[in-house]
């Protein structure tokens, strides 16, 4: 890559570490989360194996701040490059379905990276500063309906961001190249969005 | 000649510094009416709706039959080219506005410098030019033929700029026309030879990276040219290239 300006690889390695790790981690994070849907008791021992990982700031540090910071600030770049132009109706092409994706993709970005920085600062920086990562450390903050519902539409915008942001992984690499594989991702996509979503749901709401 | 009349709204300027403004004109209708000849009727009597004397309006044409792609402007709110635009088709009044993605050089004529610099950046060509005779290249796959047919379509008219949202002042992106012209001449057999050379342009700054996958170019084209499959094939040809050439590489060609 000597001859190369660096902003390729830059747009490339954006493009890997929303999948992985990030990607991984979401979705091992809202598994860990859902065995709360089980009991208290559960979680306690699901988010107590988790925080008693070896190495665990090691890991936290180069597995998600890094990646996460890198992602969000690169990506928070990139949406505000754009120009969008969702029209009205007689901007026919404006309103195509991928065309509002990628404004979604864009404002979920953006909504994901403010929720994580709240959600951080409610529960790892109390966790830095003392506090004892368990059941009821989530259980108070939720139970303000605001947070809750901050929480919901936080969580609704990040797994969206993930399952859309896989399609876009797929054209990024050359996976996808054919409309009829583009559409079939787009499919895949929708179905891992919902999938995610009441797994991510069901957890936060078992915290009530 | 019948008393119907054509509305047209055509939003004007006298150069990139000025500001624009909208003037109404009216034009006799006759049959088979386009956006062109309802633009030469202004040009023959240059006077508004208001019946005030005016400037003629200025645009670009050259050969009237949609393959030179200079005609463009945006027409009630998409980007087209006018000489295909027939007035029988389209709801009135008319309006008429210059790509706003490229710089107004007058009314409707706009400066469309950025793209053909995006394919000499990528070096949209074969080079063949030598002092002695090459003989004859080597033959064309049928299958090759049909997809690289496709490609050749294009008519540089600057349609997939405009709908582009990351080809803009905030981007150096280069838009669709100019990464599908890499994969047709990357296709042919003589100008695959340069292929590195086409695909290191585009995995510049400004190059196929900045893509963002709105795929507005492919719904807008007017020549129905498959660019999000000629983006994402040369999405896939630069992975290749970045892993190939990972740590260092001599390989030039395959």
């Amino acid at each position: 890559m000597s001859k190369q300006d660096s902003s390729f690889a830059l747009r490339r390695l954006h493009s890997l570490l929303g999948v992985i790790p990030l990607g991984v981690f979401l979705i091992q994070h809202l598994l860990v989360n859902h065995t709360a849907t089980r009991s208290e008791e559960a979680f306690n021992v699901a988010a107590g194996i988790m925080a008693n990982l070896p190495f665990v700031l090691f890991l936290e540090i180069f597995v998600i701040y890094l990646p996460i910071l890198f992602h969000g600030i690169y990506g928070v770049y990139i949406a505000f490059t754009a120009k969008y132009n969702i029209g009205g109706k007689q901007y026919g092409w404006h309103s195509t379905y991928r065309n509002w994706m990628f404004l979604l993709q864009r404002v979920s970005g953006v909504i994901t990276f403010i929720f994580i920085a709240i959600h951080v600062y409610q529960t790892r920086v109390q966790v830095f500063f003392g506090e004892e990562i368990n059941f009821d450390l989530v259980a108070q903050i939720v139970d303000n309906p605001l947070w809750l519902v901050f929480y919901i539409i936080g969580i609704v915008a990040t797994v969206f961001h993930f399952a859309n942001g896989l399609w876009a992984f797929m054209v990024t690499w050359g996976i996808t190249q054919s409309d009829k594989s583009q559409r079939v991702m787009s499919y895949v996509s929708a179905i891992i969005f919902v999938a995610v979503t009441i797994i991510g749901i069901r957890a936060i709401l078992a915290f009530i | 000649m019948s008393e119907e009349t054509i509305k047209l709204n055509i939003k004007r300027q006298e150069n990139n510094e000025t500001q624009p403004y909208w003037e109404e004109f009216e034009v006799g209708y006759r049959e088979n009416m386009n956006v062109i000849s309802a633009l030469m009727d202004i040009q023959t009597n240059p006077v508004n709706a208001k019946g005030q004397k005016t400037t003629p309006v200025t645009w670009d044409m050259n050969c009237l039959e949609e393959v030179c792609g200079i005609c463009s402007m945006v027409i009630n709110g998409g980007a087209r080219q006018s000489c295909t635009a027939l007035i029988d088709q389209l709801e009135q009044p008319i309006t008429l506005e210059p790509m706003a993605t490229f710089p107004v050089v007058k009314d409707l004529q706009v400066d469309r410098s950025f793209m053909f610099e995006g394919l000499k950046r990528v070096q949209a060509w074969v080079p063949i030019d030598g002092t002695h005779d090459l003989g004859p290249g080597p033959r064309i796959p049928e299958k090759k033929r049909q997809t690289s047919y496709e490609l050749s379509k294009c008519m540089s008219c600057g349609v997939c700029l405009e709908v582009c949202p990351n080809v803009n002042d905030n981007s150096g992106f280069m838009g669709a026309a100019a990464i599908s012209q890499v994969r047709l001449f990357n296709l042919h057999p003589t100008g695959s030879m340069n292929k590195d050379e086409r695909l290191e342009a585009l995995m510049d700054e400004g190059g196929i990276a900045e893509c963002g996958m709105a795929q507005n170019c492919v719904q807008a084209c007017p020549q129905g040219i498959p660019l999000t499959t000629s983006i994402a094939a040369m999405q896939r040809e630069s992975s290749f290239h970045m892993f190939k050439s990972f740590f260092g590489s001599d390989q030039e060609v395959e």
